[in-house]
């Protein structure tokens, strides 16, 4: 076994497995975040959150088309990017209008939960209809050419890659590289910036302590003076900030297309309720897990055995321990399994 | 000003069914006032009517002289008044310190001096202020409820049951608590089940009966009257 085996397969552990949970674990954590808080607020699980992150992608594509055909270039900055804080803005607003129009009508009559959660998930139908209606039913670049004045320009992935390449010339028989897109960058930017910000937030600020509070005793928050009806407010502003984030990050990572991450509501779901569902970093940890879990039961590792025992085994065959396709059959095992030993979740301390 | 609290013929109930039917509720300025009566007689009720949390279908409320009849919660908060639930009376993930300060939510400015008058009334609390609320014992906890009550430093302070479900050291703990809370000329209205060791501190008790006063008096000779210890104070002692 030569050294530069060693250092492939590390690389290319890094690279195909680490990176991916992570990259994976951050959008699971931005929307698990959301659901979390959602639920300790106003006591429901949110179906909706998915389509919401989806929205929020959607409306960041269309900012970035408007600004390409603008002529606008940031590089290295992806023009996506600059579209966010639209995205953001709008997710936020529809968030508030669903609530405000549909769930403060069920808050104000005081109806059982089990009302809420059906009519999430009918808000869930709607926004996929309006996706749909708006964004088309296809798959969409947010690195591909746009058209500026007959002419078209292009904005290639491959341009935003960060190669840590430089092993290559330093070692002989190094083939893997490190590669790192820069939506992924920001997206582990983002969700570190957002993460300590929203802890910040709850333990350090008077309305951040009030959210606690409400989601603890809402009637001792009532006869406190906690202006509940608020607390709700920013309980939305926060899950639609971190969902409209995590949306655009996946989709300018991958690609943008209306089911986007109405697939990822079963892990981020599992995630929520692995971490106590009501407890925000129990989310966090939750959402990192069923990734790392994830990743690693698709996780091929014919290469790393094809650098580390080349002569020993048979390399025809996938080394996987679940098939790629089962990939989602991971989070929902490990919510049956949350749930029938944990069901108040991994951490210790109080639960809704 | 004769009256701390002046409750009169108040009519309340849930839904259809009325369970207060004109009953009488009064604290003198700095006194103790004791609610006593058998289950279903309408001592939270009342406590809830006169806090704001009850709609109250006929009769008056004055606090200090004022007619706040009707008034939310907050704005009887804001006036002057504490009232400390009979259940889930903490937030238990928050600190004790972070539960003290949503007792001063509507007025920030006086946070620090609220910490500063509930620590010299608990001390063991300054120590435990770090604490998550839900990890204390039944005494310290029922200790955090009184002091998130008396951050905005009202001149009443209800509370609801305060000792149910307690074991008998705890009781006399709460007992003192509310002593302490008392001496410094903080009117308390208090609904309990232990007739006996509550009637001993009051000042006047109301002795409800189907959602009217059977006896008003000094608590003193409510002990001492023997139809109220016959019914209400389970027997000789």
């Amino acid at each position: 076994m030569e050294y530069a085996d060693l250092l492939n397969a590390g690389v290319y552990f890094i690279n195909k497995g680490l990176l991916n949970a992570f990259k994976i674990g951050s959008i699971y954590a931005l929307g698990a975040v959301g659901i979390t808080l959602v639920f300790g607020i106003l006591r429901f699980a949110h179906f909706a959150h998915g389509d919401m992150m989806t929205f929020g992608a959607l409306i960041a594509f269309a900012g970035t088309v408007i600004l390409r055909n603008l002529g606008i270039n940031t590089e290295p900055i992806p023009t996506g990017l600059l579209a966010l804080p639209l995205a953001v803005a709008a997710t936020i607003i529809l968030a508030l209008i669903i609530d405000r129009h549909v769930y403060a009508h069920f808050r104000a009559s005081k109806s059982p939960p089990v009302v809420f959660v059906m009519t999430s998930i009918g808000v869930t139908f709607i926004l996929q209809g309006i996706i749909r209606l708006v964004g088309g039913t296809g798959d969409r670049q947010f690195f591909f050419t746009a058209v500026s004045n007959g002419e078209s320009i292009r904005e290639d992935k491959g341009r935003w890659l960060v190669k840590f390449d430089w092993l290559r010339d330093h070692f002989d028989g190094f083939t893997q590289k490190l590669v790192i897109t820069m939506p992924q960058l920001w997206l582990f930017i983002f969700t570190a910036v957002a993460l300590v910000g929203l802890h910040y937030f709850l333990n350090h600020t008077r309305t951040g302590k009030a959210m606690r509070a409400v989601s603890d005793n809402e009637d001792l928050a009532r006869i406190s003076g906690i202006d509940v009806g608020r607390v709700v407010k920013v309980t939305w502003v926060i899950a639609g900030t971190l969902a409209a984030i995590a949306g655009t990050l996946l989709a300018m990572d991958t690609q943008y297309k209306p089911i986007l991450a109405f697939n990822l509501l079963l892990p981020m779901f599992a995630a929520a309720i692995m971490g106590g569902i009501g407890k925000p970093f129990g989310a966090v940890a939750g959402a990192f897990i069923v990734a790392l879990a994830e990743t690693f039961a698709v996780f091929d590792w014919r290469p790393i055995a094809g650098y580390l025992f080349a002569d020993r085994f048979d390399m025809t065959a996938s080394m996987a321990l679940v098939p790629a396709e089962y990939k989602l059959a991971v989070p929902f095992a490990i919510l049956v399994l949350v749930l029938i030993w944990r069901p108040t979740g991994i951490f210790k301390g109080q639960v809704l | 000003m004769k009256y701390l609290l002046e409750a009169r013929s108040l009519v309340a109930g849930y839904g259809e069914l009325t369970i207060l039917n004109g009953c009488d509720i009064t604290v003198e300025p700095g006194s103790i006032s004791v609610i006593v009566g058998a289950n279903g007689a309408g001592k939270s009720t009342a406590m809830k009517a006169v806090f704001g949390l009850l709609e109250v279908r006929q009769g008056s409320v004055k606090f200090e002289d004022q007619d706040v009849t009707g008034c939310t919660p907050q704005r009887l908060v804001e006036l002057g008044m504490g009232y400390v639930p009979q259940v889930a009376n903490v937030f238990p993930s928050l600190s004790v310190e972070e539960n003290l300060e949503m007792g001063a939510y509507l007025a920030a400015s006086l946070t620090e001096e609220g910490l500063d008058r509930v620590y010299s009334i608990f001390p063991i609390l300054k120590d435990k202020r770090k604490q998550a609320a839900g990890q204390l014992s039944g005494g310290q906890r029922q200790m955090v409820a009184v002091g998130r009550a008396m951050m905005m430093k009202p001149r009443l302070l209800m509370l609801d049951e305060p000792t149910a479900g307690v074991s008998p050291k705890v009781m006399g703990d709460i007992f003192e608590i509310i002593l302490k809370v008392n001496e410094s000329s903080v009117g308390v209205l208090m609904v309990e089940q232990n007739a006996r060791q509550a009637l001993a501190i009051a000042d006047t008790g109301f002795v409800l009966q189907t959602g009217q006063n059977l006896y008003t008096d000094t608590g003193e000779a409510l002990l001492a009257n023997p139809e109220v210890a016959r019914s209400f104070l389970g027997g000789k002692h």
